[in-house]
């Protein structure tokens, strides 16, 4: 084995500009894959932390039924059990807000001020006046509809709705400071009130309608939802986490996914090409030194294993000086997001239709690199069978004439 | 008994197609220790019936027995075995392995017979010596001459303990010195160690040193002459 590794080490070396050529085609496939798929995950990332980090929660508890009717009366009171720190509690229903002669559909969200900027940092995407105090009379909305219905603040919004049970909900509310939210999807609807001043606004006083859970990072998710579901009777309410909340969410991810594993096959189909031409030239060319190793004696198998350990080697320094390269690019694209908005407004339309802003940092990930490299290095694997197969079928005597 | 029998040896090329006759019914005999030529103008079948008793190629008629073992009807992978411990090739354009040294081109054919290390070792020095290579040991196919290459070649064909070397136009690509130098060492492995070598050759310088001289014309043995070993 010894003399294996060391005649496939010498015969790298052997020929360097084909190496370095065999390498860069390696290197290359891992850099742009892991940037791509990188930008893809950066992307989708974020998107959900927008999404989830700003607004939903990585997990919620409703009454059971709630999260299919979205009725405020399926309003229910807090139990005890969710009561207390990491508890984040709303009251949640749609509203006409008016302002002058414009009214816009919006979402009202009745919350704690404190517990909701303890798990949204709500206040600090205040862009203009002040963050909700608790318990006072006033609303802060997003700067979509403050720029819709040429609202400032100081204003007076007045929202009307149907309250719990069918009782009339109507109030007037200045306007304290306004959110600029990344989703723009966000922005065009969300209306803030201290949690007491929305109950009252739709006579639901002491219920909630939601309990989102100000979880830190999405690993504690799965236990924090798995304690509740055991804690809290199911005929009474449903936990969620993320991916139930927002399905829509998790299939466009996939969807988005499936497109980038077709754009990746493609990559890799080129790549494979060119490292599979890299292989071909050195096995054409030395087609006559295989014909006099099998001649002298060496075992085609040994011989096959040999080339098949020259490719192996070549790919991992290819992998490795491409998980190298593509290290700091993706860094640098994680700490620089790429802003399509930039590049076109039409693409920032586009995104905007979406529900999200146009920004994307790329992942900076291990499993990003090594996923990649892993895959370029087994297609590499995959192509040193090709020298194998053709010295399992070599005739020495051909090969020497040729 | 280490000796090379062909019987009714005949090959054929393009039998489907256009046919080509490169060896018709050779029968032959060679016994250990001889120093045969084998001549013959171009296309005459030389090489062919080098590469049949090598046993790199099969003849479509007839049988090769190489020290009692037809070796006609083994299977590739046997075949491959039996020229690792039986037979040593001396090729016209050297064909040594480029990335190893001198020392380790010798040594790799007694590495794929697994041989011990310290065996290993004397053999190889031992053979540099015999070869005149001994300060060559650590140069790489690239750093030494084509006579010097040659050289090598012989020192690996020689290493595994063959029962002959076979040695296709051995001599075509040296100059004069190096063909002289050649020849002696393998005149004298001969004498001494009773090494047999088998020369495919158009070269009269090897021709006038061989024992023995096998004239090939049309793919048939058109003579057969023993000669003074000393002329």
């Amino acid at each position: 084995m010894k003399t294996i590794f060391k005649l496939a080490w010498r015969n790298i070396w052997r020929n360097k500009r084909r190496t370095y050529i065999t390498m860069a085609s390696i290197f290359f496939a891992v850099l742009f894959s892991s940037f791509m798929v990188a930008l893809q995950k950066g992307g989708w990332d974020r998107m959900i932390d927008n999404v989830v980090g700003y607004y939903f929660g990585y997990a919620q508890v409703h009454q059971q039924g709630y999260w299919d009717e979205q009725s405020i009366d399926k309003a229910f009171p807090i139990p005890a059990e969710l009561e207390g720190a990491g508890a984040v509690p709303r009251i949640e229903s749609f509203a006409l807000a008016s302002h002058e002669n414009l009214t816009t559909g919006v979402m009202v969200v009745g919350t704690k001020p404190g517990a909701e900027d303890g798990m949204t940092r709500l206040s600090s995407r205040i862009s203009s006046g002040r963050y909700l105090q608790e318990g006072e009379e006033a609303a802060i909305i997003g700067q979509g509809i403050a720029e819709n219905m040429k609202l400032h603040v100081g204003d007076t919004l007045v929202l009307i709705s149907q309250g719990y049970h069918g009782v009339n909900a109507a109030g007037k509310y200045p306007i304290v400071g306004i959110v600029d939210f990344p989703s723009p999807d966000l922005d065009k609807r969300m209306v803030y009130l201290p949690l007491e001043v929305a109950q009252y606004l739709y006579g639901a006083e002491n219920l909630v309608t939601t309990v989102a859970l100000d979880l830190k990072n999405k690993d504690a998710v799965a236990p924090a939802v798995k304690k509740l579901k055991a804690a809290l009777p199911v005929e009474e309410y449903e936990v969620m986490d993320w991916k139930e909340l927002l399905p829509e969410l998790m299939d466009a991810r996939e969807a988005d996914a499936a497109g980038s594993y077709i754009m990746l096959f493609i990559l890799y189909v080129i790549i494979s090409f060119g490292i599979y031409g890299t292989i071909l030239m050195m096995t054409k060319e030395r087609e006559y030194e295989f014909g006099v190793l099998v001649s002298i004696g060496m075992n085609r198998l040994k011989l096959g294993l040999s080339i098949w350990v020259e490719i192996i080697l070549l790919g991992l320094l290819g992998a490795l000086a491409g998980i190298i390269g593509a290290i700091p690019l993706v860094w640098y694209f994680n700490i620089n997001p790429i802003n399509f908005g930039e590049m076109s407004e039409g693409m920032s339309d586009v995104y905007e239709k979406w529900g999200f802003d146009p920004i994307f940092p790329t992942a900076f990930e291990p499993g990003v690199f090594l996923t990649q490299a892993y895959i370029v290095f087994l297609i590499t694997s995959v192509l040193a069978f090709y020298p194998l197969l053709k010295i399992m079928r070599l005739r020495p005597v051909e090969a020497m004439r040729a | 008994m280490k000796n090379i029998t062909t019987k009714g040896i005949t090959k054929v090329y393009n039998p489907d197609t256009i046919p080509v006759v490169a060896l018709d019914g050779v029968d032959l005999e060679i016994g250990q220790g001889e120093f045969t030529a084998i001549v013959g103008p171009s296309g005459s079948g030389k090489t062919t019936l080098l590469n049949i008793i090598g046993g790199l190629d099969k003849p479509t008629h007839g049988n090769v027995v190489i020290s009692g073992t037809d070796i006609s009807g083994l299977s590739d992978n046997k075949l491959i075995e039996f020229r690792k411990n039986h037979i040593g090739f001396v090729f016209q354009a050297y064909n040594l392995i480029p990335v190893l040294t001198a020392t380790e081109n010798i040594e790799f054919v007694m590495l794929l017979q697994n041989r011990p290390a310290s065996e290993r070792n004397a053999r190889t020095n031992e053979l540099l010596e015999a070869v005149g290579l001994g300060d060559k040991k650590n140069s790489r196919p690239a750093q030494l001459s084509g006579g010097q290459q040659q050289r090598v070649a012989v020192a690996r064909a020689l290493a595994p303990k063959p029962d002959f070397i076979l040695a296709d136009e051995p001599t075509a690509n040296l100059d004069s010195k190096s063909t002289e130098n050649l020849l002696d060492i393998m005149a004298r492995l001969n004498h001494e160690q009773g090494i047999t070598f088998v020369f495919s050759t158009h070269d009269q310088r090897v021709i006038d040193r061989a024992h023995r001289v096998i004239t090939l014309v049309d793919g048939k043995i058109a003579t057969d002459v023993k000669q003074n070993p000393l002329k």
